[in-house]
């Protein structure tokens, strides 16, 4: 009887660590919805901000040419990569999401190879967007071909799909 | 007279099985549901707020997405030269607050062999992205939090004078110890062609004023074993596998900073990403000196939940 109660006590002090876990996690939740509603409040700005990044871009960063340039194996790597890190926040057809903005926006078009690839490098971290220089250059490079060859066609057709 | 010897012996061994802190089979059940049910809960709030995206954990190979939880099991098995080997461990649920800032809930326990199973606690972690924008070296502040007892084995990080020998006591000497500790880490890590460098210095007080500061370290690099990503998507691709090495150990504390009575780990590792948002884990830490243990095998598996933040907040009624 008391080596149950002993087994009970045991397993009492782990609901009791659990609690606290989940205890400070509701601080966390308090603090994180503070900081998302902060920086959720304005999308519109996010998204200008996100777009405004790409200007921000050096000019020795923006003269850089994509190594794989009209390469259909990288824009096909590239399509893939983003399937797998980008969908997220700027949605299946890249028409953008409430997290992130589109990329066939025509300011995403215009922007050379070399802005792209410093944006995805450095991300715009207090707007949301993270900084992906942990993913190799060469991947880096292939999301940009990808991200170019998005047809004006699929800009028309796609535009906003992914809004919801 | 032999019934109440009996009865004694039982309340001695249920008294003594008590402070051992030792969990019946039976009961594995209930600390799963408690440690599931908490944990899954604490993970629910967290995961209604936030926006942004998780920081990109030391020598782990790809960055996290936004919003998205990443739950993990991880082990440690280790030798114990005069003692029992073990199998420690641990569960992690991690979640990115915003773009700069990751925080991440561990709970660990352990099973000594021929001893017994026992929780040893939990940590509370939170990295904080230093600087906005790519740089040679990217800082990244780590605050830790930790409530475990001296029986913890799952050896995550070495720290000042710990060594083999300070683990080789039963589990019912061990968690007699209590820790409440502070650890703060710099986390320096560097990107140059598709290879990363970190550097970890370690710095931990015990909240006990009369526990003096300690000190650590860890260094890694990794790369993937493709840099270019084939077309097609594939789970045994060499793109989706990153090997690397890490050495990791203590440097004394504030009172005897330095290289003596401390142990060293030097740890091969491979990760292998898969499609599916599952990763594994191995790593074999091998003892450099006679403080070390022989091995330390480490293996783990984490997933990230897509479009999970999402979900939950949907539950609740909000907008996605």
């Amino acid at each position: 009887m008391k080596t149950g109660y002993a087994s009970f006590r045991a397993v009492q002090r782990i609901g009791l660590a659990t609690i606290g876990g989940a205890v400070l996690g509701i601080v966390i939740l308090g603090i994180s919805t503070a900081v998302a509603q902060k920086q959720g409040t304005a999308t519109d700005k996010k998204k200008e901000s996100t777009y405004a990044a790409l200007a921000e871009a050096p000019e020795k960063a923006r003269q850089r040419k994509n190594p794989f340039e009209g390469d259909p194996q990288a824009m096909a790597a590239g399509g893939k990569l983003f399937q797998q890190h980008c969908v997220e926040c700027h949605g299946e057809k890249a028409g953008g999401t409430k997290k992130g903005p589109s990329l066939l926006h025509e300011e995403v078009r215009q922007a050379t190879p070399g802005a792209l690839f410093w944006v995805l490098t450095n991300g715009v971290v207090r707007r949301g967007m993270p900084v992906w220089s942990k993913l190799p250059e060469q991947q880096r490079w292939q999301i940009v071909a990808f991200l170019h060859s998005l047809k004006p066609e699929s800009l028309d057709s796609h535009s906003g799909s992914d809004e919801r | 007279m032999q019934l109440s010897r009996n009865k004694e012996y039982s309340n001695r061994e249920a008294d003594e099985r008590a402070s051992n802190f030792e969990i019946d089979p039976a009961d594995i059940f209930w600390l799963d549901f408690y440690c599931s049910f908490f944990s899954f809960a604490g993970l629910l709030f967290i995961s209604a707020a936030g926006a942004g995206e998780p920081l990109h954990r030391d020598l782990q190979p790809l960055p996290r997405r936004a919003r998205q939880p990443r739950c993990g099991i991880f082990s440690t098995f280790g030798t114990q030269r005069d003692g029992n080997d073990f199998h420690a461990f641990w569960t992690e649920f991690e979640y990115g607050a915003t773009a700069w800032w990751t925080t991440e809930l561990y709970l660990d326990g352990q099973t000594t062999f021929n001893e017994s199973t026992v929780f040893t606690g939990f940590r509370l972690e939170n990295r904080f992205r230093l600087l906005q924008r790519e740089h040679l070296i990217n800082p990244v502040l780590y605050v830790e939090y930790e409530q475990i007892t001296g029986a913890d084995k799952i050896l995550k990080e070495i720290e000042g004078h710990d060594g083999e020998s300070d683990l080789a006591d039963s589990n019912a000497a061990l968690r007699k110890e209590h820790k409440h500790e502070l650890e703060f880490k710099l986390l320096l890590s560097s990107n140059f062609k598709g290879w990363n460098v970190a550097v970890n210095p370690i710095v931990t007080k015990n909240l006990l004023p009369s526990e003096p500061w300690e000190f650590a370290y860890a260094i890694g690099t990794s790369r993937p074993l493709m840099l270019k990503a084939s077309p097609n998507r594939c789970n045994f691709c060499l793109e989706n596998f990153v090997a690397g090495v890490e050495m990791y150990g203590g440097l004394g504390d504030v009172q005897s900073a330095g290289l003596h009575d401390t142990s060293h780990y030097l740890a091969p590792t491979v990760a292998w990403n898969l499609p599916s948002d599952w990763t594994l884990h191995l790593s074999s830490g091998f003892g450099l000196n006679q403080n070390s243990h022989r091995l330390l095998l480490r293996w783990g598996i984490s997933h990230e939940f897509s479009g999970f933040g999402e979900a939950v907040r949907r539950l609740f009624g909000g907008q996605p």
